[in-house]
């Protein structure tokens, strides 16, 4: 039996869009952003895709086998089979009208659930967040809805005989720590750059269809999947613009002219 | 009689200053609830942390001792709060979005049942619920969220509200709570821990923050602004770009993912000021821009700005300052 790996990975709005080019749509009470920019996955998760690829890599291609996850309403499927790309074997999406307008909690339940339709998952593998709503919380709920040991936001993960060795990263450096198999981790951007995928892996993906699974399939009833958390309103704050630019004719006396401002200002 | 519960944390030896914001933020929900102000201590020894959250505005403090509380370690903690909560039986838990308050309160929040308000900045009893307002998208929006079902959890950014000062002479009834804990049940266990030598001043306290960011091109520049933050007193930091690109550690990263600062001046450089790396600096009052880019997002925030090439605004900055600083 190859050691199972599922990623979850979220289609997200490119975090990257310049803030001007950043709208809300009020009836759906959420970001969008010009219509000719494609949404991307969700950066941590592919961090954590490359975490999987790693483990693929140290173990060997045919003792892993990594199977990527994801919950949405629609999908930009050149989007969202880049993790195939990139290496992982297989793309399960659950696709439902319903899935639009999950919490974190009701999000990590579909997850959850969809996992436990998969039967053997030796560990999960997640972003650390997603940049959308900026939660960082649907992995620590799928750990508490499948009852399985979490380390939260890592730089590092190998598997050794039937556990999961981590990094955490903590603000003074990093812990150390193994957890048991099955686990739920989450890995940071701190992990290095996910891999580009190769011709050959674009290649293999495009010949690769997704999985799909609707919510009832998972034997959830959308009506059960009240939010925990309820939106009431998304806004985008008010920047007051009140930059003084310091004049100079060139960069040197600028530069001058800053120290002389700050110190009339009494900041240094 | 319920109340309000902050999930204090530890810092040399006292309370760390998120549980002291933790006070404040939770003061007016205790009020609009009429219900006590609770704080619960986690910790190996807990006695005079006791008291000085009495003098800060607790009305009842309860205290777990256990040796194993002595490290952040979220699980034993978890174990710990989820004691508490039992007894206490709080209609809102309020934890510090710090390592240990992101993992602790999600899932005290998820094994409840019950939803998890992340990193909020405002909050606010209206009716039966809890509203929180959160930064998301980034920080390039807000979002207002309500929480139904009690107990109401959240976890505070840091620095989003203001500690109170201690009333010398306050004092709150302690009381202690048993909790077990058994190590062999924990299957997280740390093996090791990889400490960095910190150096200088802290980038969390310091008073004066040079950062850098992609636009220097790589580590070298760094000295330069090592130098001027030396100069003022102060320390350095950077953006995720450039501990992505392996040019300082990540210790070194400011914003939504990284640290946030609490410096009276902030003097951003060559860095175009995302929203995520803003978040970092909410409270700075002072942040000073240079940037070649007169549209960078980061002089929309900034209270002065050069737009220029930092190569040569940089050392006459730093050297009128030096020369300032001499007079
Ligand atoms: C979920 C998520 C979390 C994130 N968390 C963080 C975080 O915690 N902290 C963080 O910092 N970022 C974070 N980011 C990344 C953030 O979005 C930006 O990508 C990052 O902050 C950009 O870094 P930068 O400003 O150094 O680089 P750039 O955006 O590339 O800006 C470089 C700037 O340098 C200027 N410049 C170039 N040359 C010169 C010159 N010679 N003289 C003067 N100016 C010059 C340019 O005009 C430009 O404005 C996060 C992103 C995501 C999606
Ligand atoms: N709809 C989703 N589909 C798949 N994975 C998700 C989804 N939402 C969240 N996740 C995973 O959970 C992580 C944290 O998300 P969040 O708690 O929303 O910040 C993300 O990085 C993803 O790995």
């Amino acid at each position: 039996m190859p050691l199972t790996i599922v990623v979850t990975a979220k289609q997200v709005l490119d975090p990257e869009t310049p803030p001007s080019a950043l709208q809300i749509d009020p009836s759906r009470k959420r970001m969008v952003g010009p219509a000719n920019v494609p949404p991307v996955v969700n950066g941590f998760d592919e961090n954590a895709v490359e975490a999987a690829l790693r483990i693929k890599d140290a173990l060997g291609a045919s003792n892993v086998k990594i199977t990527v996850l994801s919950a949405g309403k629609s999908f930009v499927l050149d989007v969202i089979k880049k993790p195939l790309a990139m290496g992982a074997d297989e793309l399960v999406l659950v696709q439902d009208d319903a899935c639009e307008n999950l919490d974190a909690f009701q999000t990590a339940r579909v997850l959850a659930a969809a996992i436990k339709s998969m039967g053997t998952v030796d560990l999960v593998l997640c972003g650390r967040q997603a940049s959308d709503w900026d939660q960082a919380q649907v992995p620590l709920a799928i750990a508490e809805f499948l009852g399985l040991p979490c380390v939260h936001i890592t730089r590092k993960v190998e598997v050794k005989d039937g556990t999961v060795v981590v990094e955490r990263v903590v603000p003074d450096g990093a812990e150390v720590i193994q957890v048991p198999l099955p686990a739920v981790i989450t890995v940071s951007n701190e992990l290095g750059q996910p891999r580009y995928p190769t011709l050959r892996g674009i290649m293999a993906s495009t010949r690769k269809q997704p999985i799909i699974r609707k919510l009832a399939d998972l034997g959830l009833n959308p009506a059960d999947l009240k939010p925990k958390v309820e939106l009431l309103d998304l806004y985008i704050p008010v920047r007051q613009k009140k930059c003084e630019f310091i004049s100079g004719d060139n960069d040197e006396e600028k530069g001058r002219n800053l120290a002389r401002r700050l110190r009339e200002a009494k900041l240094i | 009689m319920p109340g309000v519960l902050v999930f204090a944390e530890l810092a040399d030896g006292g309370l760390a200053s998120i549980s002291k914001e933790l006070f404040s933020a939770g003061r007016p929900l205790a009020q609009a609830l009429g219900e006590p102000l609770c704080t619960f201590i986690p910790a190996e020894k807990g006695g005079e942390v006791a008291k000085e959250a009495g003098a800060l505005g607790a009305d009842r403090v309860y205290v777990a001792e256990h040796p194993l509380l002595r490290e952040p370690h979220p699980d034993y903690h978890l174990i710990a709060l989820e004691r508490a909560v039992q007894q206490v039986r709080p209609s809102v838990v309020l934890l510090g979005k710090t390592p240990l308050g992101i993992n602790v309160g999600p899932r005290l929040a998820f094994r409840l049942g019950v939803g998890v308000a992340q990193d909020v900045v405002a909050l606010k009893i209206e009716g039966d619920a809890l509203i929180a307002e959160r930064p998301v998208y980034g920080g390039n929006a807000m979002a207002r969220v309500a929480l139904r079902e009690k107990p109401f959890v959240a976890t505070v950014r840091p620095k989003a509200f203001e500690p109170l000062d201690p009333t010398p002479g306050r004092t709150a009834p302690v009381q202690a709570i048993p909790v077990a804990i058994e190590p062999a049940a924990v299957k997280v266990k740390v093996l090791e821990r990889k400490k960095v030598e910190a150096t200088g001043i802290r980038l969390e306290d310091a008073r004066v923050v040079v950062g850098g960011g992609r636009g220097l091109g790589g580590p070298e520049p760094f000295q330069q602004l090592e130098e001027l933050a030396r100069l003022l007193g102060g320390a350095v930091g950077a953006s995720r770009a450039v501990c992505d690109a392996g040019w300082l550690p990540y210790q070194y990263q400011i914003g939504l993912t990284g640290k946030t600062i609490t410096a009276d001046l902030y003097i951003a450089v060559a860095i175009s000021g995302a929203s995520q790396h803003m978040a970092g600096v909410s409270t700075v009052k002072n942040i000073v821009a240079i940037n070649k880019d007169a549209d960078a997002p980061i002089f929309q925030e900034a209270r002065f700005g050069v737009v220029g090439d930092w190569k040569k605004v940089l050392p006459a900055f730093t050297d009128e300052v030096r020369k300032l600083l001499q007079q």
